[in-house]
């Protein structure tokens, strides 16, 4: 059973849900799918954890046996290589390692090696199972690194809480491909309504089963009414509360915490009745 | 043009309620939302008359059914998994790359690469110029459309001209392709340890792109400890730190009228034009 936790918007508490959810839940895993900025790691401190490269490959030009036909720079779609000064220069960031240069290189002058996308980490935190991906600074995309991740957790009969990244691109696509469920969270903004709206299409587009969480809720109605008007379940509106989000800003797993404890149990009993978990 | 470019590594920090005030107190010629992904920034604005256009993004594979003898050459080489087999070998649109290996193992010509759009550039011509775009749903290459929506902004303005771009989170391809040429980066950070290691990531990104860079702090009262370890942090660094700003119930209530935080007085219009004063100073040293 996999649970996707997504916003469209940034910093409306996709890591505040999935943490502590994943937390209470009995028998469950937590994915830090954000990669690009992953924070899950900041509350579920562990020790020494496990880390493990994700590679990925990039061209390596043979200049001894380049003749300059320049094969390789008409094919590649991505701009990762050109020809300058009577060479072909490769531009490891902007390489998609699609290996179609290798492919089209009529004399085998040019070879893939391995380099550092980035990294998987794994431990445990009491009961809960952790993993965690992050992408090196300076790499333009992490999508390698979620393929990874979720590699690691498919073939589990844990309950698998993923942490998805903001925005409605490739890598968000990619981190609810699996998902059974989706949570949605949202903030009551304008801002908020309209990337809501983004994810909601996304996660219809893939017939996804959905439910909603209203964070920082206030009197202002605007993603109640929304939800009422696209006949979607609230699981939770969640109050502004100060004293939440200083423990919050500290790195605490606020579920640990008889006053904010109730809110996730509530969320999960709700999601156990939609599918099973 | 002189570009400042408004960006915080993690979401929801106030990058867009900033650049709303900034745009605001400026009047700058010019501005731009590169937040492809997930943009806000027409939200709040006064727009003038509006012009949209496709972007087409990578082009995409397709097989022809009627030529293809199913070797399966294609599944084998493709490295992004866009290959699907259930009799018939099929693109997965969503997954596909455009990086047409398919096509060029493919031994009897079955595969097309075609035109796809992935998403919609928009120019907004009033009393300022606005570049935005929003990318189609589950698309990839937004690096490419926010390259798109800047040069939609330099195609029509001169040089000395001062323009106010709204960045997107993280650190990946949008964030990298919004950095290429701008002068100045404001980072906008929050005080919490997530903020604060988002902040120290996309602080190293904007290194590599040898820009003035200056931080300020939003929301500073959820954590005044934590707002003072993000200042001596920055400091350290020897970046300018250009002031603070505090969390305020009444902003939300402005921006969901279309407003922003400069149309009333308050001790966050006072920060925010406090922040805007030292980021000009930076900028036009």
């Amino acid at each position: 059973m996999q649970i996707a936790v997504l916003s469209g918007k940034g910093g409306t508490g996709k890591t505040l849900l999935s943490v502590n959810l994943s937390y209470l839940a009995k028998n469950s895993i937590y994915v830090d799918c954000d990669v690009e900025e992953p924070n899950g790691l900041l509350y579920y401190k562990i020790p020494d954890i496990e880390t493990d490269d994700v590679l990925t490959l990039y061209p390596v030009i043979d200049h001894d046996v380049c003749d300059g036909c320049q094969k390789c720079t008409d094919f590649c779609k991505f701009n990762a290589l050109a020809f300058i000064l009577g060479k072909v220069r490769v531009f490891k960031e902007l390489c998609h390692s699609c290996g179609g240069c290798s492919l089209v290189c009529p004399l085998n002058a040019i070879t893939e090696k391995e380099k550092v996308l980035g990294s998987v980490k794994h431990g445990f935190y009491e009961d809960t199972e952790v993993y965690s991906g992050e992408m090196k600074i300076g790499e333009e995309s992490g999508v390698s690194i979620i393929k990874e991740l979720l590699n690691r957790v498919s073939n589990t009969d844990k309950t698998v809480f993923i942490d998805s990244p903001p925005g409605n691109g490739c890598s968000v696509m990619e981190s609810i491909s699996q998902a059974d469920y989706c949570i949605l969270v949202a903030e009551p903004s304008i801002f908020g309504l309209h990337n809501l709206n983004m994810v909601y299409e996304l996660t219809r587009k893939f017939n996804k089963k959905i439910g909603l969480v209203i964070n920082k809720a206030s009197n202002d109605s605007i993603i109640y009414d929304y939800a009422k008007e696209k006949q979607i379940e609230i699981l939770a509106q969640i109050p502004m509360d100060l004293e939440l989000g200083e423990m919050n800003s500290n790195g605490e797993i606020v579920a640990k915490n008889d006053k904010f404890r109730p809110i996730f149990e509530s969320i999960l009993n709700k999601i156990d009745e939609e599918v099973q978990l | 043009m002189k570009q400042l470019l408004i960006l915080s590594g993690k979401g929801g920090t106030g990058k867009t309620t900033i650049a709303s005030s900034f745009i605001q107190l400026s009047q700058a010629r010019a501005y731009a939302d590169c937040d492809v992904e997930a943009p806000n920034l027409h939200l709040i604005n006064n727009l003038g008359e509006k012009t949209s256009k496709p972007y087409y993004g990578m082009k995409k594979a397709k097989i022809d059914q009627s030529k293809c003898i199913k070797c399966g050459l294609c599944q084998t080489h493709c490295r992004f998994d866009a290959i699907d087999f259930d009799g018939t070998y099929k693109i997965n649109p969503y997954m596909c790359e455009g990086c047409s290996v398919c096509q060029f193992v493919c031994p009897v010509d079955a595969i097309e690469m075609y035109d796809s759009i992935d998403g919609e550039t928009t120019i907004y011509r009033g009393k300022q110029l606005f570049s935005t775009a929003e990318l189609n749903i589950g698309s990839g290459n937004s690096g490419k459309l926010v390259t798109e929506v800047k040069e939609n902004l330099k195609s029509n303005l001169t040089d000395e001209e001062f323009v106010i771009i709204d960045g997107s989170p993280g650190i990946g391809c949008p964030v990298i392709a919004s950095l290429s040429g701008v002068d100045m980066v404001l980072i906008v950070a929050e005080p919490t340890l997530s903020g604060l290691s988002d902040l120290q990531r996309i602080i190293e990104t904007a290194k590599h792109f040898r820009v003035k860079i200056a931080v300020c702090v939003n929301k500073y009262n959820i954590n005044e400890s934590l707002t003072l370890k993000i200042k001596n942090y920055v400091e350290e660094l020897k970046i300018a730190f250009v002031g603070k700003i505090p969390y305020d119930k009444n902003v939300v209530k402005l921006i969901n009228k279309g407003k922003t935080p400069i149309d009333e007085e308050s001790e966050v219009s006072f920060a925010i034009k406090q922040v805007y004063e030292d980021t000009i100073t930076i900028l036009n040293a």
